[in-house]
């Protein structure tokens, strides 16, 4: 019943990621459509933001593991 | 029939015998329950400490099929545990495992104090069924019949009621680690005897190959984030670029000098965040921890809590996120990628199977190759946002207030 439990937990991780990292990189594309020069700059901004995000996700991937497979 | 792949990390972060003596060396002092056979057990507990069957499936013939495995029985029976496999291949071990029986072994090298330093390949183990000098192999670590207990970090501070020894094995982490540090080191003496070779000429060769790499990493990493100061904190930087990108890529190679995990093991990126933590927090200036403890610009009453969040902040969480983005990423990957080259095996059912197999091929290898070509750009992208976030913390400390 605890794996259930947590791998729904991770579900809802990996969808507030992909909401997450998806809002990034729409709202960088209409960046690059107004500006095309500064698309390097708004890539790299991007990537940082991007993997911010998915650090929150990820602590939330973790704390999956740890429900599912309790490592007293 | 199909197992479900229930993925559960085996994290011991949190265990108090985690190997962080040893970086990226797992230690695992406790002993696991033995294994009853034709025991129902579900749903599974992979890394319970209650004493339960340690990794036991939950099928129906409660047989076990890593052991079995490594006896070397190839009983038509017994199931393909899913989970168990990755978590072998996931978790530093003393051997390189390479298929059904055989394994490359690597050395152990003990030390326990009294009896001097002892050191085998660990094939004397046979995977656990030979006791070697007063030490035994449960479960693919190393155990001391006598009840001694592996010296790590707590156990040296805390002190043990046990007598400690000092394990000093060569393991598939250490090595891969070893390895990439060498190849670090051939990588760049070739590329700076090249640019000594050929002074004022176009680069060629391995020197066009790591050049866009260091300018890239010099210019958009460094330079922005650290106006002045950044040639002092730049060997740190590519040091650490460099060192997270090989060990990256070595994990993603299927077979022998590469396929250790060592980027998705927490005791490695523990130790990358500690260090790099202990930079910034040793280059800070005063400016730095003035506006952190007490930030300018809000009102009187907040700044001690803002205070206490920020120092919380610049202490752990930073250095704990980015131990926990690295690891996450990487060890993720490497689940994902075993867990599809595990569907051959579960199409075939073990080789029960044929068409099974064929169909299980054709999807498993789309599958991976796909897989394959998200993790060689995971492991890039890691690399890069480990020396951009260390970059950017180390720039907030050492900047200097601005003159108004």
């Amino acid at each position: 019943m605890i794996y259930g439990i947590a791998a729904i937990g991770a579900g809802l991780a990996a969808i507030g990621a992909g909401v997450g990292i998806g809002q990034i990189g729409g709202k960088a594309m209409e960046a690059i459509a107004r500006q095309p020069e500064a698309s390097g700059e708004i890539r790299t901004s991007m990537l940082i933001v991007a993997a911010l995000v998915e650090g929150a996700a990820l602590f939330a991937i973790v704390v999956a593991f740890l429900a599912a497979a309790p490592a007293a | 029939m199909i197992s479900t792949t229930m993925i559960c990390a085996q994290d011991h972060s949190g265990h108090k015998h985690s190997g962080q003596g040893h970086s990226g060396h797992d230690h695992s002092g406790h002993s696991h329950g033995t294994k009853a056979p034709g025991k129902h057990v579900t749903p599974k507990k992979v890394g319970s400490h209650a004493g339960h069957n340690h990794g036991a499936d939950g099928h129906d013939h409660g047989s076990h099929s890593k052991d079995a495995h490594a006896h070397g029985d190839h009983d038509p029976n017994k199931n393909f545990n899913v989970n168990e496999m990755i978590m072998h291949h996931i978790m530093d071990s003393h051997e390189f495992h390479i298929a059904g029986d055989m394994a490359i072994p690597l050395p152990v090298i003990l030390y326990v104090p009294g009896e001097g330093l002892k050191t085998f390949l660990s094939s004397k183990f046979e995977h656990g069924h030979k006791e070697v000098d007063g030490f035994a192999m449960h479960h693919g670590k190393v155990v001391s019949t006598k009840g001694y207990e592996s010296a790590d970090l707590f156990n040296l501070i805390g002190g043990s009621d046990n007598k400690l020894y000092y394990d000093f094995s060569i393991t598939k982490n250490v090595f891969t680690m070893m390895l990439g540090a060498l190849i670090m080191f051939l990588l760049f003496m070739m590329v700076a005897r090249g640019y000594k070779n050929r002074a004022g000429k176009s680069p060629k060769g391995l020197q066009a190959v790591m050049e866009p790499l260091f300018v890239f990493i010099q210019d958009e990493v460094a330079k922005p984030n650290i106006p002045h100061k950044w040639q002092k904190y730049l060997p740190f930087l590519m040091t650490l670029f460099f060192f997270i990108l090989i060990c990256n890529l070595l994990g993603l190679i299927p077979f022998f000098p590469g396929s250790g995990n060592v980027s998705g093991n927490i005791a490695f990126t523990f130790v990358l965040a500690f260090i790099a933590s202990m930079v910034v927090n040793f280059s800070a200036n005063k400016h730095f921890w003035a506006h952190t403890l007490w930030m300018p610009g809000v009102p009187v009453a907040i700044k001690p809590i803002l205070g206490v969040i920020e120092f919380i902040g610049v202490i752990i969480i930073k250095p704990a996120s980015l131990m926990i983005r690295l690891f996450a990423n990487i060890s993720g990957g490497h689940i994902i990628i075993l867990s599809l080259i595990s569907l051959i095996f579960i199409f075939g059912q073990m080789g029960e199977s044929i068409p099974g197999v064929a169909v299980g091929s054709i999807v498993s290898t789309v599958f991976v190759l796909f897989m394959n070509c998200i993790e060689l750009f995971v492991a890039f992208l890691q690399a890069f946002i480990f020396t951009i976030l260390t970059a950017l913390y180390i720039g907030q400390a050492v900047e200097e207030p601005e003159h108004h």
